[in-house]
């Protein structure tokens, strides 16, 4: 892909990915939003700037058994740093193709999360980077990435799906 | 300050809501316990070569801990002499020197002021001597862990530690090389609650099946079981505000070599051949007995696989530090520590997330009018007293937070 020759259909597809993933994580769709994800995925949340999450603290770091676990935490409704579920209204903008990793489509965005709960309203902004592949089911997710910009700042608890 | 009638608030059974909520304890408690006691603030694998540093605190006051060009580890407070700008800006690096950025005057690393601009201004460098950064009074290790403390006297670590002291011996013994490493970098937790419900809660065996309850259920742990009512855990009163969820005799009766971290020894081949090694006879029962669940009074929690600092900044609002143990010598064992712990703890932790959640709903609570008072009676009529003095019961028993109180209290009614 080369500047000046955006594949338009390409783009549409992966913005409406993008866009049916954050307004499942705000409703709450936690079967369909796990539907979403590849066998092999990854969902990371870093903590710093650090590059590698094996070796350093992450908020989130999932492979696809503990986002299944994460998800089913949350469906037992006694999940009480989400019981009740916080009111979640989420932009994502910015949407760009940034190029490929063996044969998946990796894009960038922008996300801006305004968080209702009893503490009153948190802001949550951080940059994006999906890895994103297409099968026979349609498009999947094998990566999501959050880099927080108050990722190595005192954060509140962050129970919703970011 | 009006004084506070510490023994009108704090009974043997109950406290008084006011002590959660109340900014004049705060500020009692910021003299008498934290700006008095040994609070701990980093640990020397932090900064592990000569000017590496690392920002640190002693409750809400900034601490730069680091390790002179001499190799000696300092504890210096981020205040230029001058007029008192914050000389240091960054988390963490390496410097031989910090400069104010205010008028430029440039501290060493080791807290010494080497000099000031245009110093024509000041008669000469003869005033240099006096005018360093401030340093912790008094600094003291034990296995790295580096405490500080503000009083210019008082009693030794040791001292303070008590009883507490071995469970660092037992934490250090889970390495082949004997030595913990904190490499993994912090997660920093805030919530809207006071510090003590922190405290308090580290060694509360009664919540994990309340408040854990969905994690436990999906996820087969056999953590849940060490809190049930069936449990032969205990709950015990180390002395001297520290306290200990003591969960060996349920690891003995288990008898698994590493059950403890919900694994075997199969599946970290390299670790257990190194330990085995090392240990020889005595790494079955090091291997079965685990890590400890000690709480150091005031803020280091020794969470088995993880270490958690309580930070309190106000009344209602404390942040939570929290990182992997790692161990030097045992890469496998580390990547599982660190996998582990990123799940269970910090803003989006499997476990912690819960337990934030209710430090934030009791301090809701504890501003409600009645009843005024916290019962703290669970376990007081089967409560024992070892042959070494301490206190223990059943694991979900009260005991740890009634010896968290009668030690507060001593604190307190001292202060003077
Ligand atoms: S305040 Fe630091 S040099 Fe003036
Ligand atoms: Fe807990």
């Amino acid at each position: 892909m080369t500047m000046g020759a955006v594949d338009v259909e390409l783009v549409r597809e992966v913005e409406q990915l993008i866009y049916r993933e954050a307004r499942l994580a705000d409703e709450h769709d936690y079967a369909g939003w796990e539907a979403l994800w590849t066998d092999d995925a990854v969902y990371w949340v870093p903590a710093s700037d650090t590059t590698d999450p094996t070796t350093q603290m992450s908020i989130i770091h999932d492979n696809r058994s503990r986002i299944r676990i994460r998800i089913r935490q949350l469906e037992t409704g006694k999940r009480h740093a989400q019981a009740p579920p916080s009111r979640l209204c989420r932009t994502v903008t910015n949407v760009e193709l940034l190029g490929d990793r063996d044969g998946d489509v990796v894009a960038g965005a922008n996300v801006l999360v305004v968080e209702s709960r009893e503490r009153g309203l948190t802001l949550w902004a951080g940059r994006c980077e999906y890895r994103l592949r297409r099968g026979d089911e349609g498009w999947r997710m094998a990566g999501k990435t959050v880099r927080l910009v108050d990722a190595d700042r005192a954060l509140h608890t962050l129970a919703f799906l970011i | 300050m009006t004084a506070i009638a510490w023994d009108e608030l704090i009974l043997p059974d109950r406290v008084h809501g006011s002590l959660y909520t109340d900014p004049a304890v705060f500020e009692a408690e910021m003299e008498r316990i934290w700006y008095r006691t040994w609070v701990y603030v980093g640990h020397v694998s932090e900064v592990p070569r000569a000017n590496d540093f690392v920002m640190k605190s002693i409750g809400p006051q900034p601490v730069i801990m680091t390790r002179d060009r001499e190799g000696t580890v300092r504890l210096l407070l981020n205040r230029c002499s001058h007029r008192a700008n914050q000389v240091c800006a960054v988390e963490r690096g390496s410097a031989r020197t910090f400069r104010c950025p205010y008028h430029g005057w440039t501290f060493s690393n080791d807290g010494s002021l080497l000099g000031y601009p245009f110093n024509s201004g000041y008669q000469g460098l003869e005033a240099r001597g006096e005018l360093g950064l401030a340093q912790v009074p008094r600094m003291e290790t034990i296995h790295g862990f580096v405490f500080g403390s503000f009083a210019e006297e008082g009693e030794t670590l040791l001292e303070h530690l008590g009883a507490a002291a071995e469970a660092f011996d037992r934490l250090a013994r889970l390495s082949p090389e004997g030595e913990v490493e904190l490499t993994a970098g912090w997660l920093k937790h805030r919530v809207r609650a006071n510090w003590k419900m922190l405290l308090e809660n580290e060694t509360d065996g009664y919540h994990p099946q309340f408040v854990h309850s969905s994690i436990f259920s999906v996820a087969q742990s056999g953590i849940g079981d060490l809190y049930s009512d069936a449990s032969i855990a205990l709950s015990r009163d180390l002395g001297k505000g520290h306290t200990e969820a003591d969960l060996r005799p349920e690891f003995r009766r288990r008898g698994v070599p590493l059950g403890w971290f919900g694994t075997t020894e199969e599946r970290l081949p390299d670790y257990s051949a190194r330990m085995r090694a090392v240990h020889g006879e005595a790494a079955d029962s090091i291997l079965v007995d685990g890590s400890p669940h000690v709480m150091v009074f005031p803020n280091l929690f020794i969470a088995e696989i993880q270490l958690f600092v309580i930070q309190p900044f106000a009344v209602d609002d404390t942040v939570q530090h929290v990182t992997a143990v790692q161990l030097k010598g045992a890469p496998d064992m580390n990547r599982r520590l660190l996998q582990q712990t990123i799940g269970s703890v910090g803003p989006a932790g499997l476990l912690l997330a819960d337990d934030s959640d209710m430090y934030e709903r009791n301090q809701r609570g504890a501003r409600v009018r009645r009843p005024e008072w916290l019962v703290l009676r669970r376990g007081l009529h089967r409560e024992r007293v070892e042959e070494n003095g301490q206190r223990s019961g059943h694991v979900t028993d009260e005991v740890p937070i009634r010896g968290i109180w009668r030690h507060y209290r001593s604190l307190m009614e001292n202060g003077a």
